[in-house]
């Protein structure tokens, strides 16, 4: 049995080696504990919801087969195929993604480049309130106030596109103030403040002594922006935008109320749809059997989808703050 | 020091020490819980489910309380569905559901004990529409399925026009109008459709594919909204709500061939027609009877024959006692139907099957 000493720290005296149990005092162990048994809580509590959700869903994928991704989703004929929900999450979470991140990324640029500090402070507090809008109102709002006003705009473009190749494809009509686009703009309004708070703070670690440096090389503001700023923080903004896409997938309410509620797989934006966690909450009140095993299922791909989402996010931030600081 | 150390025992004890008062007041106060003490009155009783009864059930407990001041009911809605469950994972007492017999792929969940049905309310299913100009649309059962199918898209189709003869119908486009979210009231519509017009292929459940034309509104309120804001367009509301809303409703065609407007008075004969199990389970759509309306639904409290205290079981009986009596008497002025007075006698002598 070797002994190993160890240099003296502020609570670990210098000393042969001892168990934990002996080197620390009661207050810090007993915290060590209550930090452990939380955070372990907290990971027991995710699987056990991955297990439960599964085991329940099970009954969809044994009747279902590879049909659950299929395009049929037919309660009345037994007959649950959940690609046009798969396909409806991806269209407004990606309408929501181009809305939203230029003009989240332009504000966080704006705040940390050209706004002065003290203008900063007032319109960073504005925009963090549009995080704390519950969702439900932005749902209530949207389809009380926003889709009837928006619909006549769709009629006009949709009347005006109607024939013209692609553009007719994609936003001739069927034309409804519900729809993937109007889901879309919503989800775009709720992502922002996410996607502009945390591209701002990554914008803000970028070292003064570069953009100073691009700035003595003749540069421009905005090539100071390409040439300083971008290669800094382009991990960090990437991961802050994928974030933003797990929270716009996983949206339920204000999407629900705002989609149009009609299982179809169009390429026609103007249209009505819905999303995985739109059909659950309208759907889950009087299913029963294989229905409402099939939207446990539902919610366990979506839970799938965003737990890959936020791991990749998580990876590019992490790598891009590891470049950053080499 | 002393005095630091004094502070931080306080502050840690007090707020400790507030919510043991609390929650021991909060659980006293709930002491009776569902097992309520000896010879009945008090206590709590809880249900969920169909939200068609939810007006019904919360006046019902509004009025209740005069009568027992001690015995607290709940009602959650939720949907019928939810209702089923909660019951078969024993979190309420009694369910309110749509549908009755519970479906064959629930019937596992309720692990072999007996359930009773008690129907206690019957309404109609309204087809509210929004045209200028028309006020006395007829329409039948073949008709509406072709109108929500979208093969029917303008009002003035000959196939409107035959049933209405007379009535100017103008050229605009049909908007369906329908539910978003999943409902007993879907499921009785599409059962109607189901039997009433062979050209009806969307089967019936509590969810249809409905045409990607179609509009989609959150609850009763929603398609009503709809309806309202539209012109030209035509949907399914339940009485309640398209009468809160001011909509003009379609008289339709019944299985004796007359053409019936829905009304308290038409539900109730309606529901005179049923053949009536032994359980007490039934279906008023599609009734026969000439003053019949054919849309008409129900629905039923569900609760175990068995029930684990006595307490729970003289609960039971007062509150639904009470559903099944003077509370028929709420029905008409909420937009429901109360029950025949047959059906009404054997649901209420059903209730001393109730037992512990």
């Amino acid at each position: 049995m070797t002994t190993v000493t160890k240099e003296a720290g502020p609570a670990v005296p210098a000393g042969p080696a001892r168990p934990l149990s002996e080197r620390r005092p009661l207050g810090d162990r007993t915290f060590q504990i209550v930090a452990l048994v939380s955070g372990l809580l907290v990971l027991i509590i995710l699987v056990l919801i991955a297990v439960s959700t599964t085991q329940q869903s099970a009954l969809w994928f044994r009747t279902e087969g590879w049909g659950v991704f299929g395009t049929d989703w037919d309660p009345a004929s037994n007959h649950f195929g959940a690609l046009a929900f798969i396909y409806g999450t991806a269209i407004t979470a990606a309408i929501a993604i181009i809305l939203a991140v230029p003009v989240s990324v332009g504000i966080a640029l704006l705040l940390t480049e050209v706004v002065p500090y003290r203008w900063a402070r007032p319109i960073v507090y504005v925009i963090d309130l549009l995080a704390v809008v519950p969702s439900v109102v932005w749902g209530l709002w949207g389809i009380l106030v926003f889709a009837p006003w928006i619909e006549k705009i769709y009629k006009s473009i949709g009347s005006g596109v109607d024939g013209i190749p692609v553009l007719g494809n994609l936003f001739g009509p069927p034309v409804s103030g519900a729809s993937f686009f109007t889901a879309g703009i919503i989800l775009a309004f709720m992502i922002t403040p996410i996607v502009t708070s945390l591209s701002r703070e990554v914008i803000a670690t970028v070292p003064t002594i570069d953009k100073e440096g691009a700035y003595a090389l003749g540069a421009t503001r905005l090539e100071m922006i390409q040439g300083a700023v971008w290669p800094h923080s382009k991990g960090g903004i990437v991961g802050s935008v994928l974030l933003g896409l797990g929270r716009a997938m996983g949206e339920t309410i204000a999407a629900a109320l705002v989609i149009g509620s009609s299982a179809t797989i169009t390429s026609h934006l103007f249209a009505p749809g819905d999303s995985m966690p739109a059909v659950i909450a309208n759907q889950f009140g009087e299913a029963s059997g294989v229905f409402r095993s099939a939207l446990i299922g539902l919610g366990v791909l979506l839970f799938v989808f965003t737990i890959i989402i936020n791991v990749i996010a998580r990876a590019i931030v992490g790598g891009a703050q590891e470049q950053g600081s080499a | 020091m002393q005095r630091q150390r004094i502070r931080r025992v306080t502050m840690a004890v007090v707020p400790v020490a507030a919510m043991a008062l609390i929650l021991g007041a909060c659980s006293s106060s709930n002491n009776g819980g569902s097992s309520g003490g000896g010879s009945g009155g008090s206590g709590t009783l809880n249900g969920s489910g169909s939200t068609f009864q939810l007006t019904f059930q919360q006046t019902a407990i509004q009025n209740f309380k005069s009568i027992k001041p001690d015995l607290t009911v709940n009602y959650g809605g939720g949907g019928s569905g939810k209702g089923r469950t909660d019951l078969a994972s024993n979190v309420v007492q009694y369910a309110g559901s749509d549908t009755a017999p519970i479906p064959s792929d629930e019937v596992s969940s309720f692990k072999g004990k007996t359930v009773l049905y008690f129907p206690v309310l019957i309404g109609p299913i309204t087809i509210s529409y929004n045209l200028s100009g028309v006020s006395n649309l007829k329409l039948d059962g073949p008709v509406i399925a072709d109108i929500f199918q979208a093969n029917i898209t303008k009002w003035n189709d000959p196939k409107i026009k035959a049933l209405n003869p007379g009535v100017n119908l103008p050229s605009t486009a049909i908007t369906i109008a329908r539910r978003s979210d999943s409902s007993g009231t879907t499921q009785n519509f599409s059962e109607f459709l189901v039997e009433s017009a062979k050209n009806w292929k969307l089967g019936s459940d509590s969810t249809i594919k409905w045409p990607a034309t179609s509009r989609g509104g959150n609850g009763n309120g929603g398609v009503a909204q709809i309806i309202k804001s539209t012109d030209g367009a035509v949907g399914y509301v339940d009485y309640a709500d398209a009468k809160a809303s001011g909509l003009s409703f379609a008289s339709v065609k019944n299985k004796a061939g007359k053409y019936i407007a829905p009304s308290t008075q038409s539900a109730t004969a309606a529901a005179d027609n049923v053949t009536l199990k032994d359980d007490l389970t039934f279906s008023a759509i599609w009734a026969s009877g000439p003053d019949s309306y054919p849309i008409t639904y129900q629905s039923w409290v569900l609760l175990y024959q068995k029930q684990s205290s006595s307490g729970t079981a003289t609960n039971l009986k007062s509150y639904i006692g009470y559903l099944l009596g003077d509370g028929q008497k709420l029905l008409p002025q909420l937009g429901y139907a109360p029950l025949p007075s047959s059906m009404d006698q054997q649901a209420k002598a059903q209730l001393s099957k109730i037992s512990s």
